[in-house]
């Protein structure tokens, strides 16, 4: 019974709240601005101090639908023209072939990278800044600006891979 | 003892507050019996079942709420220029709103209809009219927006309008307000037989909804108020009510009350369609805009088209019969099976029911009652289906649900009344807050409704709310229609004055909504689909600015060479190929608008520069963490200065 009253106390507090009881709010805030406290990388990489963009990891396949992909020996010049009319369109505006621009340059790219991993950033970038290390620290290498996805079917972005041993 | 005091004390304490917290304005409340509040909440990151579109009444614009909570999910720009997506500001949106009587910024909407296929809702469009100048516009609900806006030749008023045959054939536009037809300077007091009224076809190509004014028929000069498509096995026919069959031009708050019965006009447009067919018609010179959005330039088009095909209903035998009806009716609202033709008589006691069967019975064997202008008056007790006696004061609209029930509105009294579908019975009514106009059932004007719920549209809101000064929100009101009894489960404020509403059930519509626009299809004329084309070009004092957007920058974002005096296109291109990424663009100083640029859109502001100066601007959506950083510089030089056009980004 008791605890019957009791509880009926508490709705009726709750209710007095909702019924437009205020809570006073606390104003203002406070930061501490000490230069040097910036975030680290929970997992601090192996070696740390190296830009990620100058990182080279040949056997990270980053996260993705990109499993493996298979380089011919010769570059398929056909496959690349096709890929250089998609990243044109799709990629220029942050990525100057090879100049560091809004991101990094791709060129010279598959020395540092797997295929797959590059598939995998193009593809999928929302996951990639979450849960690749790499993807993760070349996000605050690059200011903060996270990749945007444009949607390229696998097809295009195999295309772009190709364009990109030609740079 | 003790214990029992304390909790009838803490239950009493608590009743209070149940009290107080009801008192807050209200004068009933009849959700709070229920769990009203449980039927309309759709809990954080879920859908809601319905898409519910709210004409914007005097606003001119389209109001997009999820239904049943009443949430506002979007304002489609209709009539009205709209700054905040820049529809009717824009370069590319401005022949939408051009007519014969030039650009025209506003008008009064009305009555949206979705598309149906075989009688039934099928969410590819809706069809919506502007009241003012006259005109119909189809809304595409891939993208919702306006694809498309013709004018209405030889109408005023076109408040008749605009309405969908069961298969999306025809939209059918009829004339409020009766005019010289051509228009011409005669004095007003000759209104009698010279002014006309039309009855506008457009009909709708079913691959991409393109309209056409296929033909108008001319009727005698009364004012032709609601009107209702058959359905089913009245299809091919169409229901107007009419009031001021008495002609009066002046003080029509009384002259217009005269008859003691106005009436529904009987329209039989396959007829028409054969008239035409067998070249029955004259063509008539007139004047009409009509004007489309191209989805792959990006950009519409108005083109002034001189030529209207007219039949004329007092010529032609058993295209028009005139049924005697109450009153002045308002809503004219055809049951799902075609048979009951319901004549809202806003100032009859009773509400008139026409049988369609007994129509063509007395059209057969030629019961008529005299004719006016040529139209035979059917005789009203051998047209009559049934009365529904003393149901409320002041009926408006009425819909059905998928259990042969009716529903009107009463607008005097104030209230919602349910109704028997052929005994004519009254089963329940329940007050609204306050003077209902219209109201909608998902599907409750076609052959298949989705009888769950029933929103009614107050033209009253008066202390619904908190007070707003004397301009208040206006204000629907959404009922639970499942039981033998109405439920009212919840108020929710709405933009303009809505006047009808179309419910669709989301899955027709949902899974078809754009993401995008591809790059790739892009055509407008100044696209910049590619950040190497990104180019300024001088030609004299025009200049023209080819701008690219993608998180987070403008390219250029440094302009130099501008002079006062130049008249400054700038044509921005989105980038982006990822859903609801789109980027705004405001320069100091426009003079018109911002611009809201979707994925893979091209959109263009003009802009005077007037003082010289360097002149920030930037992206006005916030588009990522970045966006405070989405900006540039324009410098404007004087007149004469000899600075060479040049711009850059991050050189």
């Amino acid at each position: 019974m008791k605890t019957g009253i009791k509880s009926v106390a508490i709705l009726f507090s709750l209710l007095l709240m909702a019924c437009g009881g205020k809570e006073k709010k606390k104003e203002g805030f406070s930061v501490e601005r000490a230069k040097t406290t910036t975030e680290k990388p929970a997992e601090a990489p192996a070696d740390a101090g190296t830009p990620a963009s100058e990182r080279v990891d040949l056997t990270n396949k980053g996260v993705g639908p990109i499993q493996s992909v298979t380089l011919s020996p010769e570059i398929d010049q056909a496959l690349a023209a096709k890929g250089k009319e998609t990243y044109d369109q799709m990629c220029m505006a942050c990525h100057k072939p090879d100049k560091k621009f809004i991101g990094p340059a791709p060129k010279g790219i598959l020395e540092r990278r797997t295929p797959e991993w590059v598939m995998n950033m193009i593809l999928n970038p929302e996951v990639m800044i979450k849960e690749d290390p790499l993807a993760k620290d070349l996000l605050m290498e690059f200011n903060g600006a996270p990749m945007a996805n444009q949607h390229l079917t696998e097809e295009q972005a195999r295309a772009v891979l190709e364009y990109f041993r030609t740079l | 003892m003790k214990r029992t005091t304390y909790l009838s004390l803490t239950l009493l304490a608590l009743a209070s507050v149940f009290t107080s917290c009801t008192n807050q304005g209200k004068k009933s409340n009849g959700a709070l019996t229920s769990n009203a509040a449980e039927r309309v909440y759709v809990p954080p990151g879920q859908y809601d079942e319905f898409y519910g579109f709210l004409s914007g009444g005097f606003s001119g614009q389209l109001g997009v709420y999820g239904i049943p909570s009443g949430r506002l999910l979007k304002v489609v720009p209709v009539f009205s220029q709209d700054p905040e997506k820049a529809y009717g500001y824009n370069e590319e949106t401005k022949p939408m709103l051009n007519t014969t009587h030039g650009f025209i910024p506003w008008d009064d909407t009305h009555h949206p209809d979705v598309s149906q296929t075989n009688g039934v809702l099928d969410g590819r469009w809706i069809f919506m009219n502007a009241n003012n100048t006259p005109r119909v516009a189809r809304i595409d609900l891939t993208s919702f927006e306006t694809a498309e806006i013709m004018e209405i030749p030889n109408s005023a008023g076109n408040h008749n309008s605009a309405f969908v045959t069961e298969n999306t054939e025809y939209v059918v536009a009829g004339t409020r307000f009766s005019v010289p037809i051509p228009q011409r300077d005669m004095p007003i007091k000759d209104y009698k037989g010279n002014f006309k009224a039309s009855l506008s076809f457009l009909s709708v190509d079913q691959d991409n909804g393109h309209m056409d004014l296929s033909f108008q028929i001319r009727l005698p000069g009364f004012n032709y108020d609601l009107a209702h498509p058959g359905r089913d096995k009245s299809h091919g026919w169409i229901f107007i009510t009419t009031y001021n069959t008495e002609e009066a031009y002046t003080l029509q708050e009384v002259n217009s009350s005269q008859n003691d019965k106005d009436f529904i006009a009987a329209v039989n447009w396959k007829k028409a369609e054969e008239y035409i067919k067998a070249g029955k018609f004259t063509t008539e010179a007139t004047e009409y805009a009509h004007n489309i959005y191209n989805e792959e330039t990006h950009t519409a088009t108005s083109t002034i088209k001189k030529e209207v095909r007219v039949l004329e209903a007092s010529e032609l035998p058993g295209l028009v019969y005139f049924l005697p009806t109450p009153k002045s009716p308002h809503g004219c609202d055809v049951d799902p099976t075609g048979e009951y033709i319901v004549g809202n008589g806003k100032l009859s006691a009773d509400l008139t029911v026409h049988s369609f069967t007994k129509m063509l019975d007395a059209i057969e064997n030629k019961k008529f009652d005299g004719e006016a202008y040529g139209i035979p008056i059917l005789n009203f007790e051998d047209v009559l289906g049934g009365t529904v006696k003393q149901p409320g004061l002041g009926p408006l609209h009425t819909e059905f649900d998928d259990k042969g029930n009716a529903y009107t509105t009463f607008f005097i009294s104030s209230e919602v009344v349910k109704w028997k579908v052929g005994t004519w019975e009254i089963i329940d009514r329940k007050p609204t807050y306050y003077s209902p106009g219209h109201l909608s059932i998902p599907g409750g004007n076609s052959q298949k409704p989705w009888g769950k719920y029933l929103l009614a549209m107050n033209k009253i809101t008066k202390d619904r709310y908190l007070p707003t000064g004397p301009e208040l929100t206006q204000s629907a009101q959404l009922y639970d229609i499942t039981g033998d009894k109405m439920v009212l489960l919840s108020d929710f404020p709405t933009i303009g004055e809505p006047h009808y509403a179309s419910m669709v059930p989301a899955e027709l519509i949902q899974p078809k909504s754009r993401k995008i626009y591809n790059l790739e299809e892009n055509e407008h004329a100044h696209a910049t689909t590619k950040d190497s084309d990104v180019r300024i070009e001088r030609n004299g004092k025009e200049v023209h600015v080819y701008m690219t957007m993608i998180r987070s920058h403008l390219n250029p974002d440094n302009i130099e060479g501008i002079k006062v005096g130049d008249k400054v296109y700038f044509h921005l291109t989105n980038l982006e190929q990822d859903f609801d990424v789109p980027h705004g663009f405001a320069v100091m100083g426009a003079e018109n608008a911002e611009l809201l640029v979707m994925p893979g859109q091209t959109e263009t502001l003009v802009w005077y520069p007037k003082k010289v100066g360097v002149w920030p601007f930037y992206c006005s959506d916030f588009c990522s963490a970045l966006h405070q950083e989405m900006s540039g510089y324009i410098r404007v030089s004087p007149e004469d200065s000899n600075i060479e056009l040049s711009w850059g980004l991050g050189d």
